[in-house]
């Protein structure tokens, strides 16, 4: 039988017990509302669907028909001369599965946004490659890897994998275990194909 | 009949000696750019196959000609065959002119100096040759750039011989020599300054000429382009890499005949350093056989340390032997010469590791408007610099 | 087929060959890597360029998608393998932004060590090899052993010369070495003498100026336009460096200099990064007088799952931006991560820099731009 502790007489009496600490709230993404904000939406009014701020990281969510519009505005009147990073998320539960994300920079302000926009399996979107010229192999390499056709880009061909490859393989129904089993017969005459 | 005696026989024991020592001797050569290559770049370069890799050029023969003779498909049997013949035999004929001392020259010809540069104009004629047969666009182009840097700079290098023809007023390579004697100078001092003038255009022509860095373009290119040497492999590439070392010594003897003195040792008119006659030869062979006895301890296989030995002992043989005085008399000339190529050969190779390579529109540039026009003035200035001395 | 190389058999006529297509193929004796590079010719000159890329593709975005976060870390390393601390330290940072978590001021200071240490030995390389493509065959061998002293400060620090995985998650694993500040000061001295010599031997050589003047211009504005970053972008006169404009770790305690150059040929990105080494070590041994003492990693739960979120976290690489764009779904392993690669974004100016010269200066520019293909490719 456990000994009944005695009180320790150094100790006051305590309070009853506070109710478990609060755990830090989780960062969500907040809704972003500054300068540069309101001038998009005002001008691009319903092409803009939402701009919202993620640890510090600001960015919209757009309409993917008037990505190229908006890209050219935030290029010549925004000042985002420096376009960082084309790049897709594939969300297959969603209807439309792939989000785009364009990261961009501005050298005279030194700030940095992102542009998210999102189409459906087989939608092509504009191409920025007339916006900024690095969004040539950029888009490639998204067209690659997801199967995203960019409309009006110069060279629209796989950049990584071999031109004759089936697949994209970052899509998330292509297993990292799978490979296009007929193109290393053809090319690497390994009978298996692996 | 003429009388079978030594000296009919002397130009044809060197022709035998030359064509088959050559060689080997240019293989040690390639083992001496490889060893100064590494000491320049900290490290040590072959050091396997013999003592201190002594024995590598052996090996590597061995290996040439052990390997498959692989003739491709497309080429032109018969000028394929041709074209490295043709390089090493205008390569190894040029060493008929060269003076190794005033005993030991093969032919002595009224015209060396004419003979040799047609010599090594015919030698070009193997690398078109050698491009053409590989039937491609690229070897062939880079053979053409090959040529052409070779013929700009011949041109070059004829303005600096012309000047030294000026001052010794034959065109014999003996005669050049012995002119060099009499006047108690080096040309590459003589009208000074134009012939220190004259001796740099030789200079940079020689490394053109022998598609030497910094004007390796051609040979560096076979990294981008399919250079002349392309289709060629095993003894045929080998042919053509013993034409280009030898054709290095052979400018190298043309440098050191035209302004360097020839076989005369260092102030031949002083006769109070005659001792230098003795005290070089014995001194340096002393140098290289002391190094490598001592050397032999380091050794950790015996095979390596038997060998080494035995170079030691040859090289010590070799100094007593030219203390005899008899040996001296007779072999000095040749000490000289080959040790003012050395230190030629010791500067192209120098020139090799330190410098970037020129590209081709700057080679030529440098070529056709800035050594032709220098070579032209040159030649003006020494014919008034001479009238001028009477 | 990408293979447009004609290669004409039989009735080789040169003549007609007004436009040549050269393959520069994937196989370089400069050491870049596997890339390559079609070349159009007229003649000498350059009228068009095609990268083929490609060859070193592990899929490493999608071996992302399958490791845990903690797990993917070694995997960055084999991405500029020259670099490889630095992509560590981008990918550690972007985590620890996921997380909310910054690393103890200890182990700030020394991944500032260590990523400056890396950019030394990064630009040491590319120095070596580009020298070595123009023809200078000796300072590749004076640069590599200088070389050496850097790596064996990385293994006495974490056990690996290349590829170190030096750093966590949250912070450091090892605790410096003892003798780690003597040995980086020793460095640190010795580095400025080695790097005159590199200067004597190259930079008034008039065969090396003939060879990189006006070679492979990129104008400030083009480089904007194309997006190129890193010492290309500087040389190109813009003076911008993410270590200042978005200081990471603690770069804002330091001072350095960023230089720029003019007018964007092959000789200002030489200067540039001779000067980078001279302000690397500089950041160095500010820092190695002042290591703080401390612990080595911040509290980051064992099982690392960032909420649900993404972001974008990029460093100044010896190369240029290398960014991290991190989608995490509340899981243990990220949702996508993307990486971006400097040398991917840069190669592409290549076309527009080498247009109009000749055969010899693409290996001078392809050096110049300082790809690494294990970037490229991922």
């Amino acid at each position: 039988m456990a000994e009944e502790k005695k009180p320790d007489p150094t100790v006051p009496p305590s309070a009853p017990p506070k109710p478990a600490a609060a755990a830090p709230p989780k960062p969500a993404a907040q809704p972003w509302d500054d300068e540069l904000a309101r001038r998009v939406r005002e001008r691009f009014r319903s092409a803009i669907k939402d701009s919202l701020t993620y640890l510090g990281q600001n960015y919209f969510v757009v309409d993917a028909a008037s990505i190229t519009s908006i890209c050219g505005y935030l290029k010549h009147e925004e000042e985002f001369n420096y376009l960082v990073d084309v790049t897709a998320v594939d969300y297959p539960k969603r209807e439309k599965r792939f989000e785009l994300v364009y990261i961009l920079y501005s050298f005279p302000r030194n700030t940095r946004v992102r542009v998210k926009a999102s189409i459906a399996e087989n939608e092509p979107i504009d191409s920025v490659t007339p916006v900024w010229q690095t969004a040539n192999w950029l888009e490639r390499e998204v067209y690659d890897m997801f199967g995203i056709r960019f409309a009006g880009h110069p060279d629209l061909k796989r950049i990584l994998l071999p031109d004759g490859w089936q697949g994209h393989p970052l899509r998330k129904d292509y297993s990292i275990l799978k490979q296009d089993e007929q193109w290393v017969q053809e090319n690497l005459h390994i009978e298996s194909g692996q | 009949m003429p009388p079978i005696t030594l000296a009919a026989l002397k130009p044809y024991i060197m022709m035998v000696l030359i064509v088959g020592i050559g060689p080997l001797g240019v293989g040690y050569l390639v083992l001496l750019e490889r060893k100064l290559m590494a000491d320049m770049q900290a490290r040590l370069g072959p050091m396997r196959v013999g003592p201190q890799g002594l024995l590598q050029p052996i090996a590597d023969a061995v290996k040439l000609l052990l390997k498959e003779d692989v003739i491709p498909g497309m080429v032109d049997k018969w000028v394929f065959w041709l074209a490295p013949c043709v390089t090493v035999t205008t390569a190894l004929a040029a060493f008929s002119l060269v003076p190794f001392s005033s005993d030991f020259v093969i032919t002595d010809v009224n015209i060396g100096v004419l003979a040799i540069l047609a010599l090594s104009s015919v030698g070009v004629l193997g690398i078109i040759l050698g491009g053409w047969a590989a039937n491609s666009h690229y070897p062939l182009l880079g053979s053409l750039r090959a040529t052409a840097q070779m013929v700009s700079y011949e041109v070059v290098m004829g303005f600096a011989v012309v000047a030294v023809l000026l001052m010794a007023g034959s065109l014999s390579m003996v005669e050049i020599v012995k002119a060099q004697a009499e006047s108690h100078r080096w040309f590459l001092f003589g009208a000074f300054p134009f012939g220190l003038i004259a001796f740099f255009m030789y200079y940079v022509a020689a490394m053109a000429e022998t598609n030497r860095s910094p004007f390796d373009l051609p040979e560096a290119e076979s990294e981008l382009v399919a250079g002349f040497m392309t289709e060629y492999s095993g003894f045929r590439w080998a042919l053509y890499f013993l034409a280009e070392y030898c054709n290095i010594i052979v400018v190298c003897s043309l440098a050191v005949t035209l302004f360097l003195g020839g076989w005369l040792r260092p102030f031949p008119s002083v006769t109070w350093l005659g001792w230098l006659d003795y005290a070089a030869p014995v001194g340096s062979f002393l140098l290289a056989g002391g190094l490598s006895l001592y050397l032999v301890k380091r050794q950790p296989r015996a095979f390596d340390q038997i060998v080494l030995a035995a170079v030691g002992l040859a090289l010590l043989a070799v100094a007593g032997l030219f203390a005899w005085p008899a040996f001296n008399a007779l072999f000095r000339g040749v000490f000289w010469f080959m040790a003012k190529i050395m230190v030629l050969v010791y500067s192209f190779m120098w020139v090799r590791f330190t410098f970037p390579r020129y590209r081709y529109d700057q080679l030529m540039r440098l070529g056709w408007r800035v050594m032709i026009p220098l070579g032209i003035v040159n030649v003006i200035a020494i014919g008034i610099v001479l009238v001028l001395k009477g | 087929m990408a293979d447009d190389l004609k290669h004409t058999t039989g009735e080789a006529t040169f003549l007609d060959a007004n436009e040549i297509v050269l393959n520069m193929g994937p196989q370089h004796p400069a050491t870049h890597g596997v890339l390559r590079v079609i070349l159009k010719l007229d003649g000498e000159k350059i009228i068009g360029t095609e990268c083929v890329i490609g060859y070193l593709h592990r899929g490493v975005e999608k071996i992302g998608e399958n490791r845990t976060y903690v797990q993917f870390n070694p995997y960055v390393d084999r991405l500029d393998y020259v670099a490889s601390v630095s992509n560590g330290l981008g990918y550690c940072e972007a985590v620890e932004k996921l997380l909310s978590v910054t690393a103890p001021p200890r182990a700030q200071t020394v991944r500032v060590i260590l990523t400056e240490l890396n950019r030394i030995a990064s630009h040491l390389i590319w120095l070596g090899t580009h020298a070595l493509d123009i023809g200078a065959m000796t300072p590749l061998f004076y640069t590599f052993n200088q070389r050496e002293d850097i790596l064996k400060i990385y293994e006495n620090y974490c056990g690996a010369r290349l590829t170190t995985h030096a750093f966590r998650i949250g912070g450091l694993q090892y605790d410096l070495y003892q003798g780690f500040e003597q040995q980086v000061k020793k460095f640190c001295d010795e580095m400025p003498a080695k790097v005159d010599e590199y200067e004597q031997l190259l930079t008034t050589n008039r065969i090396w100026v003939a060879r990189t003047q006006g070679v492979g211009v990129l104008t400030a504005e083009d480089a904007i336009e194309f997006g190129v970053t890193g010492p290309m972008l500087r040389a190109a006169g813009v003076k911008w460096d993410i270590r200042k404009a978005i200081p990471y770790e603690n770069y804002a305690d330091f001072e350095f200099d960023i230089p720029t150059g003019k007018n964007g040929d092959t000789y200002d990105r030489y200067l540039v990064r001779m000067e980078e080494m001279r302000q690397a070590r500089r950041i160095i041994q500010q820092a190695v007088d002042r290591i703080p003492d401390g612990p080595i990693m911040a509290k980051v739960p064992k099982v690392v799952k960032p909420p649900a979120g993404e972001v974008y976290h990029s460093i100044e690489a010896p190369k240029g931006e290398l960014g991290y764009f991190i989608v995490s779904d509340g899981g243990l392993q990220p949702y996508r991560l993307r990486i971006r690669p400097p040398s991917f974004v840069n190669l592409q100016a290549l076309d527009r820099m080498v247009r109009g010269s000749l055969v010899a200066d693409v290996v001078a520019v392809i050096g110049t731009i300082d790809i690494v293909l294990g970037e490229v490719d991922r």
